[in-house]
């Protein structure tokens, strides 16, 4: 039998396993303090979940506070219907339509067993899409690993890229983005990221709160299991004989056939008005979802564990409160309802059952077994558990690091060294074609599809009639943020954003993803309160909203001398808007003839480049200076390209520089160029390596030319003539050449070499 | 309760991708000597009350239309001993 | 009034809508058909989409195979109604006995998703009677089990009896044997392919427009009965 609240009163000092839980001393005597007496068991389980630092962002809560700034007021706040808080942040794009789109991270589980961790990190994702009312239609994965040729890797990439496609492909999700990037500070601690985006009705949002007293709180989905409960089997072998099973395992198994019947009852149930608050169950599970959607409304819940329906019946009370067993969602449904809400999930052959009803108690009652073994205030578990503003200080070792400036590493110089140089940059891992990964990923299902991968941006048509669409890119860089986190942080929204502007789209919002390693270190903590600063004050610039997002600390790298944490990685998700997705710009050179253009200064700016980690395993100096006028200007001006049809491509210039951009557009149709970089930079090397920002180059029909100029003067962005496209080559006048086959079989080789 | 064991192999002429991929792995982590693998599915069916003749056939005829697709497939069906 | 051409929806149907699209970009009505509903509703062809129908647990098409509609499908379909199945469509057609052989796991067992050509080799259907044969066209193929196999007696009789539809060209993309993309019953009415051509009816979302033609293809045999 478990322990009920009487039990516990009855015993008041009986010695409970907190610390095993992850709870600290402290932490524990606060909920003494809040309930009066000891937490039962069921109850310690429930904060032990809920105060960990994955669930109650109990280091960055003061830190990510100054995100609300940036939708504050302005065009910002008005685009966004929902704000951060909710399961998603929702933005209005016009025409009635909406989106709401997220990125959360899944690095630990995906170290663990790579193809399950990231498979339920996209059902995860998903389900908080469709628990804002919305229909997902597009999934991304910004993904990053350790070395290419570390055996680990060999171990863990294939299996998170099986395990992505074969959910996501699974759920008729097109994957229309993302990011694959090696550094060995990944290593044993790869960063899985992944994005949904969802589309709704601006009538059709719905949020996470039991409201009206006597309405009925439903469980549906899959059944409960034991699923990701390593931690609850303390508490059941303290309350339970030996002979009780107690290894549960740690992994969550996913299962994509039931998460979109999931989807398409939920969608149905929702439409047809049934539901009054609606909340998935992810991390913490049904403790989460039962206090949280409490503690937004009526303020108190009646849940009776036993009406549970168990996929294994020896589950105690304990691990079914803590069971993070996938693709199950929890709905308020008024009594006069509830049997057009069941109809409709005997029609998708989903199990549902009412588990318990809202009260305005102010308390989250729980019974097993006609024994109350929960009786707390949901708040406390919900929304009140501890902050920490931890100690954190610039480290000792960034002053150094600035200083190892890139101008010391040898360049190259002669025509054969940049000709070899290109050869190399274009075949190394990170800006080698990722289409070995990609092309295990569905990007045609839904139809609706206009770019993917290796587009700057992913594209999806909304309205069928009207061509209105939505455009979404994920960037961050690790190594910029390690040489600078305010400034890192900055970059990665100012790429993010420019390939969403140059794929034709305007900027809108904003969702992050700050991966960063334990905040217990007071150089990490000092990382992240630089990055989240940085972040807010060029949102704040740019007028974008961040809408939501997700913080995963802990992400370190265990070796003989010790645990390192991985360089500070904020993936940044940009989304924007595309009044007619016919007018969107994609990236190859397109036809011949046509002259191409650079948009943008060029700098010597090779600190922390793609060059300097490929060539030299270098990491030092200053990232590109960030330039957030000249995003908004290059922005501005490719909006009116796109508008007007001035541009047939245009594709960003980003890491590996203008070479990597030039044999991008080359690769993508096969259509050559011949260009000149005499007065892009001093140094042939300088033009074809360097990272500055704010930077595109573009194809234009010849008789276009003159208007683009005009318009990019007026914008006051740099137009630089480079040459024109077409031929059987990529030509670099005076510097070097190489025909489209060869730099194509270098560009495509690595990854399958590495992987297949 | 008893159990009747189900067992499903693709049919020898029709290619086993999985089963080729795990014969390949097996010298490489120092299994040697083993000349093919083939990868089946085993179906555990619990049957309440005593497994008769009638029974059996019945899930004979499950096997045949649901459990495996005699197109690719062969299968046998066994009482497992209790 | 337009033809009427019906798009199953099985749980776990996931190119259901981009069918109906296709449908409807070709001038017919779409019409949804239900699983679990035994009624085709009148209408005069049906598209059986890709997906995952049952999550392809135990064997692609295996379980759908079995749902109610299939019933007066399968009576229609040997009656002549025009049948195309899609990929996981294909495999339940496979499962179903309408057409022979079988799909399994592509020979290198990951998932692809490519841009693939094909040679469309027999025009004598009710699905591809607007193309020429021999033909050449591109379109989305996507499919973790898509490898089409069958022994060689039964092989030798769908080469003989002109029902290969259509092949890959190039590197045969998932281990199929001969190469073969799509094959037709001995009346033509009923055709399975495993790329997917309601992927290619609109150049803004599709590599071409090449896989149109299967739908008005069995349009104009519609409006000629």
């Amino acid at each position: 039998m478990s322990e009920s609240v009487a039990d516990a009163a009855a015993n008041p000092d009986r010695e409970q396993p907190f610390r095993e839980l992850g709870l600290k001393d402290d932490e524990y005597l606060r909920i003494r303090e809040i309930l009066g007496r000891r937490p039962t068991s069921s109850e310690l389980a429930m904060y032990s979940v809920m105060w960990s630092e994955h669930c109650s962002y109990k280091s960055s809560k003061v830190h990510l506070r100054q995100f609300a700034r940036t939708s504050a007021e302005g065009p910002a706040a008005a685009s966004l219907l929902v704000g951060i808080g909710e399961n998603a942040g929702v933005v209005d794009i016009g025409q009635g339509w909406a989106v709401t789109f997220k990125v959360e991270s899944h690095n630990h589980p995906s170290y663990v067993e790579p193809y399950q961790g990231a498979a339920t990190g996209v059902g995860g994702i998903v389900r908080d899409i469709i628990s804002m009312g919305a229909r997902p239609v597009a999934v991304m994965d910004p993904l990053r690993f350790g070395a290419p040729d570390h055996p680990d890797t060999r171990r863990v990439l294939p299996g998170v890229v099986a395990g992505i496609g074969g959910y996501g492909n699974c759920l008729g999700l097109p994957n229309i983005g993302g990011e694959v990037v090696f550094d060995p500070c990944y290593q044993g601690n790869p960063l899985v990221n992944a994005l949904a985006l969802g589309v709704l009705r601006h009538d059709g949002i719905h949020l996470a709160s039991a409201r009206g007293v006597g309405n009925l709180v439903v469980l549906y989905g899959a059944k409960t299991g034991g699923d990701g409960i390593g931690g609850a089997s303390i508490l059941a072998s303290e309350t339970f004989d030996d002979a009780h099973p107690t290894k549960r395992p740690a992994v969550q198994v996913g299962d994509p056939f039931m998460e979109k019947l999931l989807i398409e009852c939920t969608l149905e149930v929702l439409h047809a008005g049934l539901v009054e608050g609606i909340q998935d169950l992810g991390a913490a599970g049904i403790s989460c979802a039962t206090s949280e959607l409490a503690s937004n409304g009526e303020g108190g819940m009646h849940v009776r564990l036993d009406a549970v329906p168990l996929r294994d019946a020896t589950l105690t009370p304990e691990e079914i409160l803590m069971s993070e067993s996938q693709e199950r969602m929890a709905a308020v449904v008024t009594p006069d309802k509830i049997d057009a809400f069941l109809a409709i999930c005997a029609k998708w052959e989903v199990t549902a059952d009412v588990i318990g009803e809202v009260t305005d108690t102010g308390r989250l009652v729980i019974e097993w077994h006609g024994e109350v073994i929960v009786d707390v205030p949901p708040r406390t578990v919900a929304h009140e558990g501890p902050v920490y503003e931890r100690p954190y200080a610039r480290p000792s070792w960034q002053d150094a690091l600035q200083a190892d400036d890139p101008s010391r590493l040898d360049r190259p110089e002669s025509a054969d060294d940049l000709r070899k140089t290109l050869l190399r940059m274009v075949s190394a891992p990170n800006l080698a074609s990722k289409s070995w990964v990609t092309d295990q990923y569905d990007r045609y299902v839904l139809g609706n599809t206009v770019l993917a991968q290796p587009e700057d941006a992913g594209v999806v048509r909304v309205d069928d009639e009207s061509g209105l669409g939505v455009a979404l890119a994920t960037d961050g860089n690790g190594r910029y943020t390690r040489l600078d986190p305010f400034a890192g942080a900055q970059l990665a929204l100012s790429e993010a954003y420019r390939n969403v502007a140059v794929s034709g789209a305007r900027p809108l919002a904003v969702t992050d993803c700050l991966n960063f390693g334990s905040p217990e270190d007071p150089d990490v903590m000092w990382q992240f309160v630089e990055a989240c600063r940085g972040l807010t004050e060029a949102c704040l610039t740019l007028q974008l909203p961040v809408t939501g997002g997700n913080v995963s600390f802990y992400n370190q790298t265990n070796s003989q001398t010790g645990s390192t944490p991985i360089n500070p990685t904020p993936v940044v998700g940009v989304l924007g808007v595309i009044e007619d997705v016919h007018r969107r710009v994609p990236m190859g050179f397109a036809s011949a003839d046509e002259v191409v253009v650079l948009l943008g200064t060029t700098r010597d700016e090779l600190g922390g480049s793609e060059w300097a980690h490929e060539v030299h395993g270098h990491l030092g100096g200053r990232p590109p200076a960030v330039d957030l006028a000249a995003e908004v200007a290059l922005g501005r001006l490719m909006a009116d390209a796109a508008a007007e049809g001035l541009v047939s491509a245009a594709h960003d210039v980003s890491d590996g520089g203008l070479a990597q951009t030039l044999v991008e557009m080359v690769l993508r149709h096969g259509i050559g160029a011949s260009v000149s970089v005499a007065d892009v930079a001093a140094e042939p090397f300088v033009a074809l390596w360097s990272e500055s920002v704010a930077r595109a180059v573009v194809s234009v029909p010849a008789g276009r030319v003159a208007t683009l100029e005009t318009r990019a003067s007026s914008y006051g962005v740099p137009c630089l003539r480079l040459g024109s496209t077409g031929g059987e080559s990529l030509a670099v006048e005076g510097v070097l050449e190489v025909a489209i086959d060869e730099l194509r079989e270098a560009h495509t080789r690595t990854l399958p070499a590495l992987f297949a | 309760m008893a159990r009747v064991v189900v067992d499903v192999m693709l049919k020898p002429e029709i290619l086993d991708p999985q089963g080729k991929a795990v014969a390949a792995a097996l010298p490489r982590l120092g299994f040697d000597g083993i000349a093919a693998v083939r990868q089946g599915k085993r179906f555990e069916l619990d049957v309440e009350g005593e497994v008769t003749e009638e029974r059996l056939a019945q899930i004979r005829g499950a096997a045949e239309t649901l459990l495996s697709n005699p197109v690719i497939e062969d299968f046998t069906v066994r009482v497992e001993p209790a | 009034m337009p033809s009427r051409i019906g798009v199953v929806t099985f749980p776990g149907s996931l190119d259901d809508a981009d069918a109906r699209r296709a449908v409807g970009l070709a001038g017919a009505e779409p019409v949804a058909l239900w699983h679990a509903d035994a009624d085709l509703h009148g209408v005069d062809a049906v598209v059986l989409p890709g997906g995952f129908s049952y999550g392809d647990y135990l064997r692609c098409g295996a379980i759908a195979r079995f749902a109610p509609v299939m019933t007066p499908l399968v009576a229609a379909a040997k009656d002549g109604l025009p049948v195309l199945g899609i990929c996981n469509g294909f495999q339940v057609l496979c499962e179903s006995h309408l057409l022979p052989g079988a799909l399994v796991r592509n020979d290198h067992r990951k998932f692809a998703c490519v841009d693939q050509t094909l040679v469309i080799e027999s025009t004598d259907t009710a699905w591809t009677s607007g193309y020429t044969t021999g033909q050449q066209i591109v379109v989305p193929l996507k499919n973790g089990e898509g490898g089409f196999v069958a022994d060689d007696r039964t092989l030798d009789a769908l080469e003989a009896e002109g029902r290969v539809v259509a092949r890959y060209v190039g590197d045969n993309p998932n281990g199929s044997y001969r190469g073969i993309a799509g094959v037709a019953n001995a009346a033509g009415n009923v055709v399975g392919l495993m790329p997917h051509p309601e992927h290619a009816v609109e150049l803004l979302t599709g590599p071409t427009t090449d896989g149109l033609t299967f739908f008005t293809s069995v349009l104009n045999g519609l409006v000629g009965v």
